[in-house]
């Protein structure tokens, strides 16, 4: 047992670390730590970026553009991305919808859109949740009856993250009513621009706009855009849950939090100490760095785990978990730092001095409880768990 | 990065883990806590048979010259079984003591007779008032002709009934709560002078409180220079932290697997209870608990021996005792809850457990000393 980097490795992380410093934009970097919203353009140039690097997609095959890195250079190229406060790569094209295509689209299908993935020229969104078919996804009602070489796709999706940006959405649809539920479902692909396509803002309590309602309305899909077979959908989607990538603790993105989280309350004086001293305050943040050092070593052991081979089970759902609940109390700590200057949200009129910073804080609060909820909430991830790894 | 174990290791694990099954099963180790001595001569010796009592010590003095991460399947098995024989306080605290600060002729003669399972030793520091500071030493040593005189009393001195040997610190120069000014001793434990008031802990140890009442050591008793003797000491508690943790990591393991046993077979309303959500996400918060009390005695096991920064040293083993004692806490009490009952009862091992895991939160600093430590060390 050796928990220290080889030397190898370490020369791996300074090489991308230095490659950071240098091509990560600083108006890109100074956005995200300030928690401002990311337009299309931001998130997409970000994405050339690294595409011109080669880097974009590590995890793909070589000859559609992989690095052949293994787990540990992807989760170092991960958490150094994240820790260097770049933007997050939004994962629907990148690694959703291109690890579905490379496991079961066909020949043309892959050599359509996977390039176009990997150069950024499609932005892409999940058509996965309903109204009324969260958790229990597979009771989902959006309609695709064929009609000749097209599907008819009538419904609704909800939650759906960064459609309004999209050229394209991946959706789960019912192609057959009479099965059983998870039986008549299928995977296809929808040109956003198609007629009959409406999006929705839904605005949420941090007052942002990053999901949306997505409505059908006879919107017709070519038949060469089903993936896998009509009525295997749900396959798909299993598959898809199994390789979700492996940075889903976030540690980078954490330790970057925690740090400003430490350097903030060391500048809010409280009782004419800084509240960094203040020992009710300090053993909170104690406690979430400790539980954030554990959960980058549990997480480096199961990666150590993959690369003997074996595939992701139950565990990356207790990485989601804990992952998301160290996001959370950061976020959380943050604002009880800011104390009464966590109220101010919107300047009324003209306000010069406004701080947006400070007023970022609260929503950010607001925001983050959206990670135990998303991709699984963590009551779904405790089920996982308990049926796959502890047989219950 | 590297996280299975080593050939080497694997082996030792292996040997440890049979001798736990045959030879400490949870019957056997009931008899053996409520004998007289309370441990096992004959348990000691095949600890030194199959090479765990040398494991830690350097080669040159008859050791193998295993590191910390060397010993953590041994602590794990220890910590499955609720090994009460004093393993920790002899080759982790008072024998590193020795090892580390005693003389020439010291280190041999002593660590010879522990590789060879012929000394039991105990580290006698603890005392009234001093919670886990490692400084507070009210305890006096005074220079008399060509040795010294020990006068004072140590609390809960554990595994001190089972000891040939202790190591003891006290004062030669300086106020309680100095660091500096802290020596160490080697004092027989039947010398004239040391009387023990003996108990057993609420987990099945022994332990004592010890007098020391005027008892005479010669000058080259002593374990390391005249009054500069913290810093070892902190570094052993280190050790044995990190060490203790990994014993954690083997109870909370079986806490976990006792537990999820006992709900799959378990039936109330014609089900496993383990069918029940509010069970089933209990205990899958219980194997979390697990998980990353143990990512933490790695990280310690990893790093105490090999951190060369006494400060990140001590950050490192205080943020490993902050989650294993928030762990033992969590996975304890969930274990006895969904035990219901029988959790409760001394019939059962897990009922054992928990009074191990409890008083392991509090060995050697609980979660609160650990998170004003880790403050102190950190940046």
């Amino acid at each position: 047992m050796d928990l220290n980097y080889s030397p190898e490795e370490l020369a791996f992380r300074d090489m991308v670390r230095g490659w950071l410093r240098e091509n990560l934009p600083d108006d890109l970097r100074r956005k995200v730590g300030r928690y401002e919203e990311l337009s299309r353009d931001d998130l997409l140039r970000w994405h050339r970026i690294l595409a011109k690097q080669g880097w974009i997609a590590p995890s793909w095959p070589r000859e559609w553009g992989g690095t052949d890195w293994d787990v540990v250079q992807r989760y170092i190229f991960e958490e150094e991305c994240g820790y260097a406060g770049a933007p997050p790569l939004i994962p629907f094209g990148l690694t959703m919808c291109a690890s579905v295509l490379l496991k079961f689209g066909t020949p043309a299908q892959k050599q359509r859109f996977l390039p176009r993935i990997y150069n950024g020229d499609d932005f892409w969104c999940q058509g996965y949740s309903e109204p009324g078919s969260g958790s229990d996804l597979a009771s989902l009602k959006t309609r695709a009856v064929r009609q000749g070489d097209h599907y008819v796709v009538n419904g609704q999706k909800t939650w759906t993250t960064l459609a309004h940006y999209a050229d394209w959405i991946f959706c789960l649809v019912r192609t057959d009513a009479a099965e059983k539920k998870q039986e008549g479902i299928s995977f296809v692909l929808v040109d956003m621009k198609s007629p009959g396509i409406t999006v929705r803002p839904l605005i949420l309590m941090d007052g942002g706009h990053e999901v949306n309602e997505v409505f059908f309305d006879d919107v017709k899909v070519p038949v060469e855009n089903l993936v896998h077979e009509e009525g295997k959908g749900w396959t798909v989607a299993k598959y898809l849950l199994g390789h979700e990538r492996m940075n889903t603790a976030r540690i980078g993105g954490s330790r970057r939090e925690l740090e400003k989280l430490k350097e903030f309350a060391s500048r809010q004086p409280k009782d004419g100490r800084p509240l960094m001293q203040d020992v009710r305050f300090r053993d909170k943040v104690t406690r979430v760095e400790v539980e954030l050092m554990a959960l980058e070593i549990t997480n480096l052991r199961f990666l150590d785990q993959l690369r003997g081979g074996r595939a992701p089970g139950a565990e990356v759902s207790m990485l989601k978990i804990r992952g998301t609940e160290i996001q959370q109390a950061l976020t959380e700590l943050m604002m009880e730092a800011a104390g009464p200057l966590a109220q101010p949200f919107r300047p009324v009129g003209p306000a010069a001095d406004f701080d947006e910073v400070m007023a970022g804080i609260a929503p950010r609060y607001c925001n983050f409880r959206k990670t135990s909820i998303y991709a699984g909430s963590n009551e779904i991830q405790r089920n996982i768990i308990a049926k796959m790894s502890l047989g219950l | 990065m590297k996280f299975d174990y080593s050939e080497e290791q694997r082996l030792v694990a292996d040997s440890v883990r049979r001798f736990v099954a045959q030879d400490y099963g949870f019957e056997a180790r009931k008899s053996i806590v409520a004998s007289p001595q309370g441990w096992s001569r004959g348990v000691w010796a095949k600890l030194a048979e199959i090479g765990l009592l040398g494991l830690p010590f350097p080669t040159e003095l008859g050791g193998f010259g295993g590191r910390a991460v060397d010993l953590m399947s041994v602590m794990e098995a220890m910590g499955d079984a609720l090994v009460v024989e004093p393993y920790l306080s002899t080759v982790a605290l008072a024998g590193r003591l020795v090892a580390r600060a005693g003389s020439g002729a010291m280190r041999q003669e002593l660590v010879a007779a522990i590789v060879e399972g012929r000394l039991a030793m105990a580290f006698a520091h603890g005392e009234e008032g001093a919670r886990y500071d490692l400084a507070h030493v009210a305890a006096r040593a005074s220079r008399k002709g060509a040795g010294y005189v020990l006068e004072g009393t140590k609390r809960v001195v554990l595994h001190a009934p089972c000891a040939d040997r202790l190591v003891v610190s006290a004062r030669t120069s300086g106020g309680v709560a100095d660091p500096r000014g802290i020596s160490l001793f080697l004092v027989d434990a039947k010398a004239r002078g040391v009387s023990m008031n003996a108990y057993r802990t609420l987990d099945g140890l022994r332990a004592a409180d010890v007098r020391l009442d005027s008892v005479a050591v010669p000058e080259d008793a002593r374990v390391g220079a005249e009054g500069e003797a913290l810093p070892l000491v902190e570094e052993a508690a280190d050790y044995a932290t990190a060490l203790l943790c990994a014993e954690a990591v083997g109870a909370i393991k079986y806490a976990c697997d006792a537990t999820l046993e006992y709900l799959k077979t378990r039936r109330q309303f014609g089900v496993p209870i383990g069918a029940f959500q509010a069970l089933q996400h209990r205990m899958v918060d219980m194997v979390i608990s697990y998980e990353q009390a143990r990512s933490m005695a790695s990280l310690a096991c990893a790093r105490v021996d090999t951190e060369s920064d006494p400060r990140e040293r001590s950050r490192i083993v205080s943020a490993a005792k902050i989650k294993t004692a928030d762990a033992a806490r969590h996975v304890s009490q969930e274990s006895v809850q969904l035990h219901g009952g029988m959790g409760m009862s001394e019939e059962l091992k897990v009922s054992h457990t928990f009074r191990r895991l409890t008083m392991i939160a509090r060995e050697l600093g609980d979660a609160d000393h650990h998170l004003d430590r880790f403050a102190r060390n950190s940046r």
